[in-house]
């Protein structure tokens, strides 16, 4: 099922938490809603839902408005980050309920639903625990009913906020993959809410980062990674060192002297350079380069992280070179970035 | 949520790094000795100086029958009516914000305050049959006060902040998003309520009853004034041994009361005994 959010607006006692938000979702997709927390991003999943009601703005289930139909009616599975098991029950009652609560014809005879529940426990991966109750299960194990339960409504979309954000780094690495491998069995359209950038990126067809009630930028991995569209996104996805820089025809300039970057497309004036630590060249002499003094420097994992100051103002970036680099002895480094991008100063 | 099941068996000593669990235990069962047990105990004593015939006479005469029929139904109809009502109440203070929630709030204690008597007092003042309430009830035949329905009023007031007091801090933990996600499940209103919410409150409600129950079973000062106390109609157990006492028929008044003790008693013990099951079960 398709979903689209057509300028949305969401707003708390008056305070706005979501601006005016549009969002297309294609049928079948896997779409990770990243941001910082207060960014909105559980907000607009709660909105889909139907947990929350639009201050303004429209939410299409295909082409069908669903702003106004109720939690009951839109028939979405929601997975909560603290599972929200009901834990008088066992496992395959969790399961089964929402079938049991239907009404009329539509409710599948009781039979059908134990036997959808031991189907589901098989998908999760938890055949055998139909009998047993929540509280016997790790976090794991619940947040996997969780998520069974909700498709067993046969939802038309599955939303799931920061399903994993309770767990411990390992299981989450495993759910992850998990999750990947029944999106792909079972072609649910999936809406998950992260704050974790690794997550997003490893896991979603296509990921929304959002910032202050804004969507900032949508796109794959690769699209939000390799040209983000705004400072934030640089920042907040991946590694990243800016500095104050002046655009003067076509040239980039620190201070006084030129980086050796053309910028020939870039409007003249005061800018900031956006460059990734891993992302740079380094020099030896320096005519049209970046240098600097050495402030710091730390082992991280497979390479070296190096703190320069630069210029008269101090400024410091961080680099990344290779631990056993002869640069990182020296007190002066030079370099230059290679993939780089210009915001307009603010 | 996260405990792990109980461990199987018993131990007498539980590991905790604070230290005194051979003070803080000797000190507690002394105190229940001195303070229940042996009082208690008395009690039996003294009922069983009567022989087994003549503590079944007691037993079994239709006074002390009357009597103890009408307390113990009285306070179960009171209990009752008190965890419907008293989980209303909790549910509004847990549920709703409006103004004078905190007065409210404090009014449901005042049955813990107040002197029993004054309480009856004031409801048989209420309730007689030229009361503000009663005069409105007398044209429809309803007559509250000096009856058993008089008593069930007076000990529904007695027993009200037990419920609310019971069931209002486990509502209050009520997780908001397992309401949530019934709903998105497709329950409704009535059915979350019914399948989701009771079935998690049920544990406090049925301790709310029994401690509702058992302060009514017991409950004398605020039912002697409304009860009008008609031997077989509506007087209570607890009066018919202070009659007793006053006729220095004390082996009656003792055997009266152990019977009390025994019912009371069996009752709380299933009470218990079915909470513990349930948490066992849902941990």
């Amino acid at each position: 099922m398709e979903v689209r959010v057509a300028n949305v607006r969401k707003e708390f006692d008056r305070f706005p938490a979501l601006h005016d938000v549009s969002l297309d979702i294609k049928s079948g997709e896997l779409i990770a809603l990243l941001g910082p927390s207060g960014s909105g991003k559980t907000t607009l999943l709660r909105l889909i839902a139907g947990l929350e009601r639009p201050t303004r703005g429209k939410i299409f289930f295909g082409d069908e408005d669903a702003s106004h139909k109720s939690i009951q009616e839109r028939n979405v599975g929601f997975v909560f980050q603290h599972y929200a098991l009901f834990r008088h029950m066992t496992v395959a009652d969790n399961i089964g309920f929402g079938l049991k609560v239907r009404h009329g014809p539509s409710r599948p005879p009781a039979q059908e639903i134990r036997r959808r529940a031991s189907e589901l426990l098989d998908l999760v991966q938890l055949s055998g625990l139909e009998k047993r109750y929540p509280a016997q299960l790790s976090g794991g194990q619940r947040q996997r009913v969780a998520l069974a339960r909700a498709m067993a409504i046969e939802p038309k979309v599955l939303l799931l906020d920061e399903p994993f954000g309770a767990l411990d780094a390992q299981v989450r690495r495993e759910l992850r993959r998990w999750l990947r491998e029944i999106h792909d069995a079972t072609g649910h359209t999936t809406v998950f809410v992260t704050h974790d950038q690794e997550e997003a990126l490893e896991l979603a067809d296509r990921v929304v980062v959002m910032s202050q009630g804004r969507i900032e930028q949508v796109g794959t991995a690769d699209d939000i990674y390799d040209t983000p569209n705004s400072p934030f996104v640089y920042g907040f996805i991946g590694e990243s060192s800016s500095l104050p820089v002046k655009v003067e025809n076509g040239e980039i300039w620190l201070a006084d002297r030129p980086i050796g970057i053309a910028a020939p497309n870039e409007p003249s004036g005061d800018a900031t350079l956006y460059f990734r630590p891993h992302d740079v060249e380094l020099l030896d002499g320096c005519s049209g380069c970046i240098a600097g003094t050495v402030a710091a420097s730390r082992r991280v994992a497979g390479t070296r992280r190096v703190e320069l100051e630069i210029g008269g103002e101090r400024q410091r970036v961080e680099i990344e070179l290779p631990v056993d680099h002869p640069a990182a002895q020296k007190s002066r480094v030079a370099f230059r970035p290679g993939r780089w991008k210009l915001f307009p100063a603010a | 949520m996260t405990t792990a099941p109980a461990q199987a068996g018993w131990r007498f000593r539980q590991p905790s790094v604070i230290p005194g669990f051979g003070l803080t235990l000797g000190f507690s069962l002394a105190y229940l000795t001195l303070i229940i047990l042996i009082p208690l105990s008395g009690l039996l004593w003294r009922s069983a100086a009567l022989g087994w015939p003549e503590f079944w006479a007691i037993a079994t005469d239709r006074r002390t029958i009357n009597a103890l029929r009408i307390s113990f139904g009285t306070a179960f109809v009171a209990a009752a009516v008190n965890v419907v009502f008293g989980t209303l109440v909790a549910w509004v203070l847990v549920r709703y914000r409006f103004p004078g929630r905190r007065i409210v709030d404090a009014m449901v204690d005042l049955p813990f305050a107040l002197p029993t008597a004054v309480a009856g007092i004031a409801l048989t003042t209420l309730y007689a049959p030229n009361g503000w309430i009663g005069k409105l009830l007398m044209p429809l035949g309803i007559k509250v006060a000096y009856t058993p329905l008089g008593i069930v009023i007076a000990l529904i007031f007695i027993g009200l902040p037990f419920v609310v007091r019971t069931v209002q801090p486990i509502m209050e933990e009520i997780d908001k998003e397992v309401e949530e996600a019934a709903a998105t499940l497709g329950a409704n209103r009535f059915q979350i309520i019914t399948r989701i919410l009771f079935p998690g409150l049920a544990p406090a409600i049925v301790t709310g009853f029994a401690l509702a129950f058992a302060r009514g079973v017991g409950e004398y000062g605020s039912v002697i004034f409304i009860a009008g106390n008609l031997p077989y109609k509506s007087e209570i157990a607890p009066l018919l041994i202070v009659i007793r006492l006053e006729e220095y028929n004390y082996p009656a008044a003792t055997a009266i009361a152990a019977i009390m003790l025994a019912l009371s008693f069996i009752m709380l013990l299933v009470v218990n005994l079915a909470q513990s099951w349930s948490r066992k079960r849902y941990g």
